[in-house]
């Protein structure tokens, strides 16, 4: 059986209140999951423990095999984090950043110098490429931070939001750049509140309601699980609606 | 009555409210506990500071002050010391009410009138630059009024008049930049102006009177027989603002309304051209030259290379932090003429200066230890690299610390040709203050922009107050050992409890 690029057991995390309680989710290697849920449902949440950015209280979290608490360096290795608030420096020039970026993963400069190329130039930054981010619109500290993510070649990416704020065409490049990188074999998971974009994109879809996984599947065994023929957007709230009301 | 909306009154309002939630939050971090706290410490520090002005003024003030000469030097000295930082401080605020944005964008594009709301900020600032200087006066004043006499509560009139023109000069000198180097650049400029105006005229005075008199004290001067000799006598214009401090109502009625009309004068000019220039300013952004260099820079290094390189080049970077840091920087400036006029003079002249390099080098490090550590734009992506979190921490404090000693070191060297003990107990002790902040830093750093650098105390004012007792007592135990006292064992305890203190207080105490 191949490794799942990211295994989830009874991981539980408590703030004031639980907000994760014994989720259980596995993602293949190579898949296109959306994780969709309410405000305040847990998703960031969760993909932060994922990324290591939160320690769980219980559970295990698994990426490629590697524990995530165990060997949280190993994991790191294998994947990227991309939140919907942009993380680039004001005072570094795009190309700098991906340096950067690169400095920090260990990638070969000289592979390193044509992959940020690459990206920018996919991402519509080419001509942005030796100016301060300072200056950016938050479309485009977005997509600097999406070519970040990807410079090191992560077998995992992992997304928070990552469309809020881009414009038609940005929106339209960085969805691009994430199916080609399906196409290779790379995992991508992704929270939107954008049900389109999960309904077009993902593979997978699970939802989140109350820190807890209640139903996940594609987008026909979702409308089965309904019993009708119905739009993600339809599915989604009668979903949460459901879990609300349970006890 | 409810002033029209609009108005100068509805505007003075609104500010009123924000400024006092804005302190409120400040003051308590929303525990209403921490407010009486805070106004308890405050009160008991402000009582200590009313017995130390007692007892250097009860002797000065025993035979009587009388408004000769030597007075009028010695209050039109104490008054320019804190006109500087008045200055210093009204330049800083008037800049921001250019080019804060916050509400700036609703304002504006609403059909009010910028001029009465530039009105109420400026004068927003004139008060809150005259509440500062009072509070930090009054013991002063009040101890004067009580052993002199209380005429000299006429300060308490002149302070106002005096942050008024402060306001006034500081809205010129803004305005004067807009136009000589344009809304992109007068920001910065006035930044760095407002560090000089603060630290230089105390440097100044510092350097004419270790270069006149070989004394580290700035009243030194004040008190010069050369100086008083060749100053105009007491009847001259120029003492009317002394004169109205000492209570003679002829001097002060003048000068307070004269200081005043000038603030009436500044708003009544310049307010038309508020909203223009601040919409200028907000069309500035931040800049966005191009960098022509195209080489890699970071890739190739180790891991803990490129987080240490990262931090200097922001740093280097960043023209506003470097202007923060200008300032602790401005303030070694004595102890290194005071090293540079005594070359070769023995050591006995150099013990003056062992607190301040120790206390600088704490001051630097705790500043640079925020930036390194809670000023992370990038916080989420350093914690994602595949570097322990140990080894981050280390890279950043490794960066912190090369800074400091690099600052360091030439003034070091430079002591110890005049005298290696003195040079080793400095070094030693600069460490220990170097190490502390950033201790410090590390046990209580939370995830802020880097842009949070001026507001960084109020994240806590736990490490603001231990950051400063810490360099403190290392600093007093830099001077003790210096002298070879054994009360430097007894300060180095201190230090070390105040750090012990600190870190059962701090969220980390990894």
């Amino acid at each position: 059986m191949p490794v799942p690029a990211l295994a989830i057991t009874d991981l539980a995390k408590s703030f004031d209140r639980p907000v994760v309680e014994g989720l259980d989710l596995t993602v293949a290697a190579g898949e296109f999951y959306a994780l969709l849920g309410p405000n305040g449902a847990g998703k960031t949440t969760i993909l932060r423990m994922v990324a290591g950015l939160l320690a769980p209280d219980a559970g295990i979290i698994e990426i490629f095999g590697t524990d995530v608490r165990k060997d949280p360096v190993g994991a790191k290795r294998l994947l990227a984090w991309v939140s919907d608030e942009p993380m680039v420096y004001d005072r570094l020039t795009p190309l700098e950043y991906l340096d950067f970026v690169a400095g920090l993963w260990q990638v070969e400069p000289s592979r390193a110098r044509e992959t940020a190329n690459d990206l920018l130039a996919l991402l519509g930054l080419k001509s942005h490429a030796n100016e301060l981010c300072g200056g950016f619109s938050k479309g485009m500290l977005q997509k600097v931070a999406l070519a970040g993510a990807l410079i090191h070649d992560p077998r995992l990416i992992i997304l928070d939001e990552p469309l809020t704020g881009l414009d038609a065409g940005s929106a339209r490049q960085v969805k691009d750049v994430l199916l080609e990188k399906v196409r290779k074999g790379v995992t991508i998971i992704m929270t939107t509140h954008i049900l389109e974009v999960a309904e077009r994109m993902a593979q997978r879809i699970g939802v989140i309601a109350g820190g807890r996984l209640v139903a996940e599947g594609t987008l026909t065994e979702l409308r089965a699980r309904t019993g009708r023929e119905s739009t993600l957007e339809e599915i989604f709230l009668e979903l949460v609606e459901t879990a609300s009301a349970a006890p | 009555m409810m002033a029209p909306p609009g108005s100068l009154l509805w505007f003075a309002r609104h500010e009123l409210r924000l400024a006092w939630r804005d302190w409120l939050a400040m003051m308590t971090g929303g525990r209403r506990v921490r407010l009486f706290g805070f106004l308890f410490g405050g009160l008991a520090i402000y009582a200590l500071l009313h017995f130390i002005a007692a007892a250097i003024i009860a002797p000065a003030a025993a035979n009587g002050i009388a408004a000769d000469k030597p007075t009028l030097v010695m209050v039109t000295g104490i008054g320019l010391l804190f006109f500087s930082v008045m200055l210093s401080q009204a330049l800083e605020s008037i800049t921001r009410v250019y080019y804060s944005r916050s509400d700036l964008d609703l304002i504006l594009s609403s059909p009010a009138s910028t001029r009465s709301l530039f009105a109420v900020r400026t004068g927003a600032v004139a008060l809150s630059t005259a509440l500062l200087s009072a509070l930090l006066a009054s013991p002063i004043i009040n101890m004067l009024a009580f052993f002199a006499g209380y005429h000299w509560l006429w300060a308490y009139l002149v302070l106002p008049a005096c942050s008024a023109l402060a306001v006034a000069i500081a809205m010129a000198l803004t305005m004067g930049l807009f136009r000589l180097v344009g809304p992109k650049r007068t920001r910065l400029i006035a930044q760095i102006l407002a560090a000089i105006v603060g630290a230089g005229f105390v440097i100044g005075i510092q350097a004419v009177a270790i270069l006149s008199f070989n004394s580290y004290s700035r009243f030194a001067l004040f008190s010069s027989p050369d100086l008083l000799a060749a100053l105009p006598s007491p009847d001259h214009w120029l003492w009317l603002p002394a004169r109205a401090v000492l209570g003679d109502a002829v001097s002060a009625v003048p000068v307070i309304a004269a200081f005043l009309g000038a603030l009436a004068l500044a708003m009544l000019f310049f307010s038309p051209s508020y909203g223009r220039l601040a919409v200028a300013a907000a069309s500035v952004g931040q800049s966005t030259r191009h960098r022509t260099r195209t080489g890699t820079y970071f890739t190739g290094r180790s891991q803990a290379q490129v987080l240490r390189h990262k931090e200097w080049r922001l740093l280097q970077r960043d023209p506003w932090l470097l202007s923060q840091t200008l300032m602790q920087m401005l303030y070694l400036l004595p102890p290194a003429l005071l090293l540079w006029v005594n070359y070769g003079e023995g050591a006995g002249a150099f013990i003056v200066i062992v607190p301040v390099l120790v206390m600088a080098s704490g001051q630097l490090a705790g500043g640079l230890a925020w930036l390194a550590l809670s000023g992370e734009d990038a916080y989420d992506l350093v914690a994602t690299a595949p570097i322990p979190a140990q080894s981050i921490l280390r890279a950043k404090i490794e960066a912190v610390l090369v800074v400091v000693a690099a600052v360091l070191a030439p003034l070091l060297a430079l002591l110890a040709l005049n005298s290696w003990t003195m040079a080793l107990a400095t070094g030693l002790c600069a460490i220990l203050s170097a190490a502390s902040a950033t201790a410090i830093q590390v046990w209580f750093r939370i995830p802020m922009r880097r842009a949070m650098f001026r507001r960084r105390q109020v994240a806590s004012r736990a490490a603001t107050i231990s950051e400063a007792f810490a360099s403190i007592t290392w600093a007093g135990t830099g001077a003790l050992l210096s002298v070879g006292s054994w009360v430097a064992g007894l300060t180095a305890i201190i230090a070390l409890v105040v750090l012990g203190i600190s870190r059962s207080l701090s969220p980390h105490r990894s």
